[in-house]
């Protein structure tokens, strides 16, 4: 013990320090009676057995949550390693890649792995796999949905989140992950929070810190963190003040070979962009609140409000954020904007296939489908494909055999298609398989249940901001089957 | 000025590293830079420049994120903790927190700055110094730590107190030897009332000292309550922690049911969407069963309810978890529809949520069926998803669906995917085997897959095949047959080896073309695989026993063959194998016995899903989704046999929890207070127990104690009338006239008491009247709360379990009440505690709602006026959620149908009406109000309903057993009947001992609404949303008689029982009457107007969702106008 001591003192004077911490160090307060005690501690411990013996109970100790985190790029390279505690040898993914390879596709490789000491949790998002080693029991859905928050984050703070990115701003990545975890376990993953802390990294300040020599790192303590209302900055100014709510709603389903639906169902969320003033007060009231059926909330909106009322009442985070996400109920009937009429032959002993396929509008309400994409994995015998597209440009990737079309907007009094004959293999039988139309669409100024915002009022500022609403369809997973 | 940097940089390395100053430090090019020596670092951050050592910290976290060692760094970086610039700071910080292990000594040297830093005034900097500190893993300032530990949990600041109980498990892992003085430290932590340090003091809890489950008890209501306010991450812990507590502390609520297991679920969860059928299902099965839920088990499912909401999906998973583990079975369902939301999510969150949802779907199946939709595979799936959504649809699959599943899968055999199609055909083997009457259909269809051209499908169908042959063998040996001819196809070694064991097995059912068979493997053995070739020794040996004229050579072919084979597994099984079956002189006393041991009957395996059982680790855990047993993994225990003590969790006068520290979000100023939280429990209890016999009294006859003792009650929800039959079976003109004072009586009594309840601060609400419209303006949440958790308590879904739990801890108190007797006496006694129970549950229930049975029985003689009436409705009787509170029903003269002619029905007449009332038990019931009438010589003995044959949806509460019916008497009874807002026949019997009478109630369309109150604006704010096919108007001429408002009003309001808006506007000539209701099942709205124009004709539009509603009240309106 007093080696110690003497190492402390000799160091202190090697390294020369010009700050009163060495001599701070110096008196650096050991008292006696603890030196003992720590002194004999380590003999009523170490015996392994003696150890087990007198303490079978015991759970192993402070083990929990997010142990380490390594970023691991879609060619197998860890290209970041963060720990929270002492440190894991990088050696723990060979374990990762192992799974990585025994799986056919990217998304595969399994989400939780175990290995004989740890077990490691993947997200895999913008091709980058978010891999957390732990090392005990802890909710896994508690490490993937950090891990996405992490990914968010990041989108937030460089634009992209993108391995080049992340790379670029490594230091800020570093500071990040250090203020979200202590220990292993989140400490502060509100963006509002984070951004008062460290500043997210732009071009304009990147010059002025190169030549004032002044950092990212915020000047202030996180305040926020001790605010009633977490998720909101104190102090916020605008001269424009403007709250924008954006209501997306997707349409998925499953359309069946003849045309009929199989399962349809409206997901919706509302995405606001809020920038205002002071500490403001809104309330978001809808014409038809019946028709949410499922909803989750983002953390501001207050509960029972909505329960009693069915009102939106909430103090909104300053930028962008999922004010509500919902569902609308089974019971209303799902409009199906688009139709697809499909004629996908293969004829048994000719390497020809045809291949037909007209889009129409459906229900749309008047309103113009734009932005239709549609795309279908062909079956594995088709070498190549001869097509001709009556609008739009089409894509065949002979390798992955995907097929796309970017239809663009469809006209109703000219309806696109796309039409011709693939080649299959010589002497191959003709597939079995039928490929699955995918569809992707927008519409715009419509939320296809007919979800309308009645009004939103803003209490507890004087100013008057500006309001808008804009609405929007878009298909989520809409899958027509052949 | 770059460039100027940089040439100071290279200056002051002195050419050590120049190469290396290519790159802009703290970019990119650290990264594709590679060099060796930090001596260019080591001067960078000896420089008096912060912006050098800025950018030294920078590289050196760069170097640190590669992984590559930086630790020679140390001495020259630990100087830099006093740095003035606070990223050189942080970044010194993490530094130091990833390299101190490493070198101890040199840590000891940042540790002074720390020290002085949990001095400071401001709490922030006390934190980040104490965060810090407790990082750095130095054995030796274990003391440090721990002082600095205890001192920041009693610190001002509730983020202090926060960050101390983060560190708290830091220094456990450091030192396990600490552990009592921490466990010190999280008692106390444990009682801080703020939302900031719930959470992380949970989980140092649950990391240091999980099985001191007794530190909970006096905290429990605390957390339960701060609960929702806490962060995300916290009510994680949280949860999962109090799942763990409730399971040793509470009875299991499907202790009754657990027998029956799968059995009656079913329709539980057919309609459990809605929460308030949940309630009331519940409320059923309480009273069926002699099980009491404690109060706290109610208030964590009643908490934690809300967070299904989040949008956390780990918060979502916990509190699924906890009410599958937890909550009575009629309650799961609640989570399926979140956990339906979550699949909406992340790929790996679909994964979790997927795993959890197989597990959950074998034990509780109606759950998830009308989610079934959201299980069907997309094709752009990933195939784990893929399988896991197999294995749900699979489990999901019953009689009823079978059919669509099946369809589903045709669909998913055609997949590209190899891996899906292989599971798929597992999961038609699956459900084959458990549902029989699609078996025949599988096995075709499975043998139609045969002729596939890939050989997987095949293989793995020959596979599935053979298991559902065993099953049934005898019926099947067609298929046996057509399988024998793919052994020349079939090139899958595990498919070859199925086939040749189903022949094997099954010999004797094709005697023919086993031993042909045989021959043409005899002819491949030596290319076969391994499992083949065991498979024809086994063939060999099978056909040798039954068979031995014709295939005696071949056997001994084949085990000559295998004899000499590479694997030592087919030598030795040949060399069994000829012992055995080989009559020899060395043989044993076994091969008397071959035929028993290669022919017995093999048991069909048991196609089990891999999530069978799995249930017993806890859902949404780490070991559950592993499988097996995760390092510190804690059980989650079993329900105790016993309740322990519930006084345990009682708090001194606990104050109500201060808001002050808390969030507005979530609820804010909508916070509703339990009440147990604003008193101690005990407090609580004793105080309803004065106020008790004041009801009991003004009840008349039926005191609680006596009633207890005297009558043995049989529990229902109309118990309630009980009391009043009795009372009216006297004279009735006089009774009701007198009653009618009692009632007016009690009804001041109730206002008052309610006045006293709502805070004095305003006595003006004496008036019922006022009273409702008090509460329909009560958006302003500034009201009191008591008030407000009035209103919540009769419209919202808990507000079943909050009367509920009342009348639970009235129970408690009761018992207490009678004495020790009851609590000492042994478990013979329980019977009757419960029927007392129930007893009780239904005198709380008159508590509530005292005023209406009475004017409902007596309503046949005359209405009570109307006054009285509003008066009632002072007492907001479940106003329909979002709607401007409900009002008095308007009452014309009751038109009575008949039910049950008296003849018909052998002396015993009924007639019914509507007494447009609320039906209490269930606010979407109409209330039918039925008169017996005995016209017989003979007593009529316990007239009853039964049989009710209903249109789907629509449901019957039946009112209670009558047990004697004297001759000449008359008795009147209430039920409740939800007819779905449609005018079907409800269709019952009508039972007395010795016979039964079918009779039917049809609605007429206006008695399916409720009158609701709303002003004219909200009127026309409404009318505006219904217009296009909801509205409907005709034009009609109206007669003299008609043309006074009055008449009008009272013909509009006889034909629908709908509420007539308080100004009606009259403009010179032209009157106007609006009239709106809501229907009593689904809520819709109901919009009625009148327009009376000078030449005596009238327009009369209806608004309405339900546009057939709508057209039948339009032609009873226009009969009722142009009478």
């Amino acid at each position: 013990m007093t080696t110690i001591g003497c190492n402390c003192r000799l160091i202190a004077a090697s390294v020369q320090t010009t700050e009163k911490e060495a001599t701070a160090l110096l008196v650096f307060p050991l008292k006696e009676e603890k030196r003992e005690k720590n002194i004999t501690e380590p003999s009523t411990v170490s015996p392994g057995y003696s150890e087990d013996c007198l303490t079978p109970l015991r759970v192993k100790p402070g083990v929990r949550m997010i142990h380490s985190l390594f970023l691991v790029n879609s060619s197998g390279d860890i290209f970041l390693e963060k720990h929270w505690k002492s440190v894991v040898s990088r050696s723990v993914c060979d374990y990762f890649f192992e799974a990585q390879e025994r799986a056919s596709e990217p998304e595969n490789v399994p989400p939780v792995i175990p290995t004989p000491h740890h077990y490691l949790i993947s997200v895999l998002r913008h091709r980058i796999y978010f891999v957390a080693v732990i090392q005990s029991e802890v909710p896994p859905l508690f490490v993937i949905e950090f891990l996405h928050r992490v990914v968010d984050t990041f989108q937030d703070y460089f634009g992209v989140c993108t391995e080049a990115a992340i790379k670029d701003n490594v230091v800020v990545v570093y500071e990040l992950l250090e203020e979200m975890l202590d220990n292993g376990f989140p400490l502060a993953t509100e963006s509002n929070i984070l951004k008062e802390l460290i500043k997210p990294p732009t071009i304009l300040r990147t010059v002025v810190n190169t030549i004032t020599g002044s950092t990212n790192v915020g000047e202030q303590l996180p305040t926020g963190q001790l605010s009633v209302v977490p998720w909101r900055r104190t102090g916020v100014k605008y001269t424009n003040n403007e709250a924008y709510f954006d209501v997306v709603e997707e349409i998925d389903a499953i359309i069946d070979k003849s045309g009929s639906t199989i399962t349809a169902e409206i997901q919706g969320v509302i995405d606001a962009c809020v920038k205002l003033t002071g500490m403001p007060d809104l309330t978001l009231s809808f014409m038809n609140p019946r028709l949410l059926d499922d909803v989750s909330f983002h953390p501001c909106v207050r509960f029972k409000r909505w329960e009693a009322e069915r009102i939106l009442s909430f103090i909104p985070p300053d930028g962008n954020f999922r004010l509500l996400s919902y569902h609308v109920s089974s019971q209303n009937l799902v409009a199906i904007p688009v139709y697809v009429k499909h004629n996908i032959s293969f004829r048994e002993g000719s390497s020809q296939g045809r291949f037909e396929l007209t889009l129409g509008p459906k229900q749309t309400m008047g309103k113009a489908v734009e932005a239709v994409l549609v795309s279908s994995q062909l079956p594995r015998g088709v070498l190549n494909a001869n097509f001709s597209a009556s609008q739009g440009t089409y894509t065949f990737d002979p390798v992955t055999k995907m097929l796309s079309w970017d239809v663009g907007k469809i006209n109703p009094q000219k309806l696109p298609s796309l039409k011709g004959s693939m080649s299959l293999q010589a002497g191959a039988s003709k597939p079995d398989e039928n490929p699955t139309i995918n569809i992707q669409l927008k519409i715009q100024q419509m939320a296809i249940s007919g979800l309308k915002v009645n009004r939103l009022d803003m209490y507890g500022e004087k100013y008057k901001p500006f309001k808008g609403i804009k609405y929007m369809t878009k298909a989520g997973k809409f899958q027509v089957r052949t | 000025m770059q460039v100027m940097q940089r040439q100071a940089v290279v200056m002051s390395a002195t050419g050590a590293g120049e190469a290396d100053f290519g790159h802009e430090p703290a970019s990119g090019g650290v990264f594709s830079s590679d060099y060796k020596r930090h001596d260019d670092l080591k001067e960078m951050l000896d420089s008096n420049k912060e912006s050098l050592k800025l950018d030294a910290m920078r590289r050196i976290v760069a170097m640190m994120a590669r992984g590559k060692n930086a630790s020679d760094l140390f001495p020259a970086v630990v100087k830099n903790v006093v740095s003035k610039n606070l990223e050189v700071k942080k970044l010194v910080y993490v530094y130091l927190v990833r390299y101190a292990e490493e070198q101890q000594d040199l840590a000891l040297l940042s540790i002074s700055t720390f020290q002085r830093g949990l001095k400071d005034p401001n709490q922030l900097i006390r934190a980040s110094a104490l965060r810090v500190l407790s990082s750095v893993r130095v054995t030796i300032i274990v003391p440090i730590m721990l002082l600095a530990i205890k001192e920041a949990s009693s610190d001002m600041s509730p983020y202090v107190r926060k960050t101390a109980a983060h560190a708290i498990p830091k220094l456990y892992s450091l030192d396990p030897d600490q552990k009592d003085a921490l466990i010190e430290v999280i008692e106390k932590l444990l009682t801080d009332k703020t939302t900031l340090v719930a959470g992380s003091v949970v989980m140092a809890f649950e990391e240091v000292c999980p099985e001191r489950i007794e530190l909970i008890h006096k905290n429990y209501r605390k957390l339960c309550n701060l609960l929702v306010d806490v962060e995300e991450w916290g009510q994680v812990v949280i949860i999962n922690m109090l799942t763990r507590y409730a399971r040793t502390q509470f009875l299991n609520p499907n202790i009754s049911e657990s027998v029956l297991e799968e059995g009656g679920e079913k329709a539980f969860y057919g309609s459990d969407t809605e929460d308030e059928d949940d309630d009331v299902d519940d409320d059923d099965n309480s009273e069926r069963r002699p099980y009491l839920m404690d109060p706290d088990h109610r208030l964590l499912l009643r908490n934690t309810k809300p967070l299904l909401q989040s949008r956390n999906t780990a918060v979502v998973m916990a509190v699924a978890q906890l009410y599958f583990h937890l909550a009575p079975k009629a309650e799961v369902g609640v989570i399926a529809k979140a956990l339906v939301r979550l699949l909406r999510s992340h790929s790996e969150v679909q994964y979790v949520v997927l795993q959890n949802v197989a597990t959950m779907s074998i034990k509780r199946r109606g759950m998830f069926e009308p989610y079934l939709k959201n299980f069907y595979i997309r094709s752009t799936d990933p195939t784990q998803i893929k399988l896991l959504k197999l294995e749900v649809l699979t489990n999901l699959a019953s009689e009823t669906n079978i059919s669509i599943i099946l369809r589903e899968f045709q669909t998913y055999i055609k997949s590209v995917d190899r891996d899906s199609v292989a599971a798929t055909i597992q999961a038609i083997g699956r459900c084959a085997s458990s549902i029989g009457q699609v078996r025949d259909t599988c096995l075709t269809g499975l043998v139609l897959l045969l002729s596939n051209r890939d050989d997987l499908v095949v293989a793995e169908s020959v596979v599935v095949i053979k298991k559902l042959l065993q099953i049934q063998p005898d019926k099947h040996s067609d298929i046996i047959k057509h399988m024998a001819k793919l052994i020349d196809t079939i090139q899958v070694p595990m498919a070859r080896a199925s086939i040749l064991w189903l022949i094997g097995e099954y010999c004797e059912h094709v005697p023919q073309i086993a031993p042909d068979v045989l021959r043409k493997m005899a002819k491949s053995f030596t290319c076969e695989d391994d499992i083949v070739k065991l498979q024809i020794i086994n063939l060999a040996a099978k056909l040798y026993l039954t068979n031995s004229k014709q295939t005696k050579l071949l056997t001994q072919y084949v085990l000559n063959l295998a004899k000499y084979d590479q694997s030592y597994d087919i030598r030795d099984r040949a060399r069994f194998i000829r012992q055995l079956i080989v009559p020899n002189s060395k043989s044993g006393a076994l091969s008397k016995y071959a035929k028993k041991l290669f022919l017995a009957l093999k048991p069909a395996p048991a196609l089990q899903s891999q999530y069978t059982d799995r249930d017993h680790f806890q859902l949404g855990s780490l070991s559950h989704l592993v499988n097996s047993k995760a390092e510190g993994y804690l059980e989650l225990p079993d329900w105790p046999d016993a309740a322990p003590d519930p006084s345990v969790r009682n708090v001194e006068l606990e104050e109500v929890i201060s808001t002050s520290e808390g969030r507005i979000g979530l609820l804010g100023d909508w916070r509703e207070v339990p009440e147990w939280t604003k008193r101690g429990g005990r407090e609580k209890k004793t105080e309803k127990k004065v106020e008790k016999p004041f009801y009991s009294d003004s009840d008349g006859d039926s005191g609680p104690t006596e009633s207890a003792d005297s009558e043995p009650a049989s529990g229902s929800g109309l118990e309630n009338y009980s009391g009043m039959d009795s009372e009216s079976e006297s004279d009735e003109s006089e009774e009701s006239e007198s009653e009618e004072e009692e009632d007016k009586k009690k009804k001041n009594e109730i206002n008052e008491r309610k006045r006293d309840k709502e805070t004095e601060s305003d006595p003006s609400i004496a008036e019922g009247k006022r009273g409702t419209r008090k509460s329909t303006e009560r958006k302003n949440a500034s009201e009191s709360e008591s008030e407000e958790e009035e209103e919540s308590e009769s419209e919202s879904s808990e507000s079943e379990s909050v009367s509920e739990q009342e009348s639970e801890s009235d129970t408690q108190t009761k018992r207490k009440k009678t004495g020790a007797s009851c609590t000492s006496r042994p478990p013979a006694e329980k019977p009757r505690t419960v029927s007392r129970e129930t007893e009780m549950r239904a005198l709380l229930d008159l508590d509530d709602f005292v005023s209406t049975p009475p004017s409902q029985v007596t309503l046949i003689s005359k209405a009570p006026p109307r006054s009285l009436v509003s008066d009632l409705e002072g007492l907001s009787l479940t106003p329909p959620p979002l709607t401007p509170a409900a009002v008095c029903p308007a009452f014309g003269s009751l038109r009575t149908y008949e039910l049950l002619h008296r003849i018909r029905g052998e002396g015993l007449g009924a007639e019914y009406c509507f007494s447009r009332q609320p039906f209490i038990p269930d606010p979407h019931m109409v209330s039918v109000q039925i008169q017996l009438t005995n016209s017989s010589d003979s007593e009529a003995k316990s007239i009853h309903i039964q049989e009710p044959k209903l249109q789907s949806g629509m449901r019957i509460r039946e009112f209670r057993e009558i047990d004697v019916l004297p001759p000449g008497e008359m008795v009147t009874v209430v039920m409740g009947i939800d007819f779905c807002d449609s005018t079907q026949a409800a269709n019952f019997q009508l039972s007395t001992q010795t016979r039964n009478f079918s009779v039917s109630i049809v609605p007429p369309v206006g008695e399916l609404m409720t009158p609701i109150f709303m002003s004219e604006n909200e009127f026309k704010k409404e009318q505006g949303k219904l217009m296009g096919m909801n509205e409907i108007w005709k034009r009609l001429t109206v007669g003299a008689e008609c043309r006074r408002e009055l008449a009008l009003v009272q013909r509009v309001t006889s034909a629908a029982n709908l509420g007539q808006l308080p100004c009606g506007t009259k403009k010179e000539s032209v009157l106007v009457a609006r009239f709106a209701g809501r229907t009593v099942s689904s809520g819709s709205l109901v919009l009625v107007s009148v327009v009376l124009q000078d030449d005596s004709t009238a327009q009369l539009t209806i608004n309405c969702e339900r546009m057939v509603i709508g057209n039948m009240l339009v032609k009873d309106v226009l009969q009722a106008l142009s009478q």
